[in-house]
């Protein structure tokens, strides 16, 4: 299969679902000739103009209010909001409005809207252009979350989400988007709901999305020199959360670590963490679960601080031998 | 001289001495930022930034009509303005090196470039985001009494979001003692103002709320004194805020660099020939405050300022990385 970047993936989907459905139409700042903040949209204005390649004013709120009353009436528009960190602005509109009119109107309603947007740190942008903010649109009944970390995932949960008559909110990494791997030329979609299974193993779980399953697979690469099997699970949807395949895993490894980038504190690690000790996978626990996550601070500048603020692949190795240790099946095996 | 200053028939009310310190200031930013650039092609610094290029009057003409106790808040293109409020290039750069030694300790870098002690309430990564702040702190200086004033930068893209409406609003409700200076500088990123605003008349806005509304030539250095003055002597006497306009021009990209597809060659260049820099040294020139020599002597003495800025950043040492939790909470 060829492959292409992840960028490129986001494109490809924007536009195929462009062609198949006119009421597909994009808004945001820049998307234009400029191409948006990391060229996702280059070139879309050429092949389908500016009514449906809209350059907004810079305003937020209305971006994303235009989007769910544009939606209300059979729209399906993609807003794009250039930097996740600026959702705080528009999430009136999301939260307040577009995640409940459906169910305070008593199912009047459809809002088949999608809110793309770069999210996370990694390159320098500090404190305001670098958040993981992923776990407080999760936390809203009516809202869809996904966070794709493959090319693949990213046209094909584009699509399911375009598709989709719900908010659906897409976080895309900025550090992905340069990152290249197999993408179909031929329409599919990848499902909203379903995590996938990236590694089998049979020694610890590692549950990650976007960019920390990269280093998750990485880490396992590294962790299997030394005898120890992880299985990755990739989530990529966040809003609906696949229970199904983060229990049916830690049943057969009987460990699992969470890793994500946005903060440990009150990040979703603890609705994974509760999914796991909530559900017959309690029984087969052979050391207690494991969360990695953002510190607690704003995003830094300095690179190595800003390294430091998030896990990376060795926290995530270390974390894993540690969980061996500390198991007795593993101590009577070595 | 097509753009000859519109002030030489104005009698603008500064000693000879302000006005070199004037030119000088805007000799600082210009060569702060060429340097910036410089540094980053070469890999020395990292992340984002915004360069000030070709808007040098406005920062300056505003800020040298403030007293040295006033407070301003900035933008992500806010190194003009920390530079003409007094801040120290060393440290300035040293930030933007991630240095431990640097504004913020290395943790901001150059969106929230912030010197406290110069008055300077912060540089701004969210477009508008400083409007509120400083809004806040004019009805702080109202409650204390302490006959303070601030000024709230801000570009034309600002206008856009719903934080300027809301503020400024404010403002004129409680009369607060704030001038608002939107720097126009017809682009917010690839967005001219006449497809990013229903009126690029700015200042019409300023009606809405009640307040008087100025719009200035903003590479004409005094011209946005003039109007700045009025402004923030309106505001210390009480009687509110004032929006400013100061119309100018990015000569560069966006942030660190970009393609230009929004825009001509053509443009740049002809805004390039109203140089607002040269055009107040011309301006100098013929009042005989200097000369050709005085001008080369400034920008060598600029020049070597910045070079020992650029050294003292670089002998500085980095953040340790286990205080990285270090001054969250207060
Ligand atoms: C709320 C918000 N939206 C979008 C951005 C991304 N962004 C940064 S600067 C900028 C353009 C700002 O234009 P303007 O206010 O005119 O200032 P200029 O860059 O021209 O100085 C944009 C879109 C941001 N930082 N904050
Ligand atoms: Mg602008």
């Amino acid at each position: 299969m060829r492959e292409i970047t992840y960028a490129q993936a986001v494109r490809e989907a924007l536009a195929e679902e462009m062609r198949r459905d006119e009421r597909v139409f994009l808004m945001g700042e820049d998307i234009g000739v400029y191409g948006g903040a990391f060229g996702v949209t280059l070139g879309l204005i050429d092949e389908f103009g500016p009514e449906r390649v809209m350059d907004t004013p810079l305003s937020e709120a209305a971006i994303i209010g235009a989007a769910a009353g544009a939606a209300v009436l059979g729209m399906r528009p993609v807003a794009e909001v250039q930097f996740s960190d600026f959702l705080t602005i528009g999430s009136d509109q999301l939260v307040n409005q577009a995640a409940k009119m459906r169910y305070m109107f008593g199912g009047k309603v459809r809002v088949p809207m999608v809110v793309r947007t770069p999210a996370g740190s990694g390159t320098g942008a500090a404190a305001q252009h670098s958040q993981s903010l992923e776990t407080w649109f999760m936390h809203i009944p009516g809202l869809k979350v996904v966070a794709p970390a493959t090319p693949y995932d990213a046209k094909g949960l584009l699509k399911s989400a375009i598709r989709d008559d719900n908010p659906v909110v897409v976080f895309e990494h900025k550090l992905l988007y340069k990152t290249k791997g197999p993408v179909p030329e031929e329409d599919y979609t990848v499902p909203i709901g379903k995590a996938a299974i990236r590694r089998e193993g049979t020694d610890i779980t590692v549950i990650a999305t976007s960019v920390m399953v990269l280093r998750s697979l990485a880490a396992a690469d590294r962790l299997a020199e030394e005898g120890i099997s992880v299985e990755v699970i990739d989530l990529r949807s966040l809003r609906p959360l696949d229970t199904e395949t983060i229990v049916k895993s830690v049943c057969k490894t009987g460990r699992a670590v969470v890793v994500h980038e946005a903060n440990k504190f009150a990040g979703f690690g603890g609705e994974i963490v509760g999914t796991i000790v909530e559900s017959e996978a309690f029984d087969y626990l052979d050391a207690p679960v494991v969360r990695l996550g953002g510190k607690d601070v704003p995003i830094p500048y300095n690179p190595q601080l800003e390294r430091a603020a998030v896990p990376q692949e060795e926290d995530i190795v270390a974390a894993c031998r540690n969980l061996m240790r500390q198991s007795p099946r593993w101590r009577a095996r070595a | 001289m097509a753009e000859s200053m519109a002030t030489a028939a104005r009698k603008v009310d500064l000693p000879p001495g302000r006005l070199l310190h004037m030119y000088r200031q805007m000799l600082r930013i210009r060569k702060f930022e060429e340097e910036v650039d410089r540094l980053y092609q070469a890999g020395k610094i990292w992340g984002t930034f915004h360069l000030y290029i070709g808007q040098e009057a406005s920062a300056v003409g505003a800020i040298e009509a403030l007293e040295p106790g006033d407070y301003i808040t900035s933008t992500h293109r806010g190194h003009g303005h920390s530079i003409a409020k007094g801040a120290s290039i060393p440290l300035m750069m040293a930030e933007l090196r991630g240095k431990e030694t640097g504004y913020c300790r290395g943790r901001g870098g150059s969106m929230h470039i912030a010197d406290v002690e110069s008055g300077n309430l912060g540089a701004n990564g969210i477009v508008g985001g400083g409007i509120p702040i400083a809004t806040g702190a004019a009805l702080a200086c109202k409650k204390l009494g302490n006959g303070r004033v601030v000024m709230c930068f801000f570009g034309d893209g600002a206008l856009a979001q719903g934080a300027f409406h809301e503020a400024v609003n404010f403002a004129a409700v409680f009369k607060l003692p704030v001038v608002y200076v939107c720097e126009n500088n017809q682009y917010a990123m690839s967005m001219p103002v006449d497809r990013g605003l229903g009126s690029t008349d700015i200042v019409i806005r300023a009606a809405a709320y009640g307040l008087p509304g100025v719009s200035v030539d903003g590479n004409d250095v005094l011209a946005v004194y003039e109007a700045a003055k009025e402004a923030v002597d309106r505001a210390r006497r009480g009687e509110g805020p004032t929006l400013i306009e100061t119309r100018t021009y990015r000569w560069r990209g966006h942030s660190k660099s970009d393609a230009n597809r929004y825009r001509t060659r053509e443009e740049i260049e002809a805004w390039k020939q109203r140089c607002p820099i040269r055009r107040f040294g011309e301006y100098l020139e013929g009042l005989g405050l200097l000369t050709a020599a005085d001008r080369e002597r400034m920008e060598r003495e600029v020049e070597a300022e910045i070079q020992d800025a650029i050294a003292f950043a670089e002998s500085q040492p980095d953040p340790d990385v286990s205080q990285l939790a270090d001054g969250v909470y207060a």
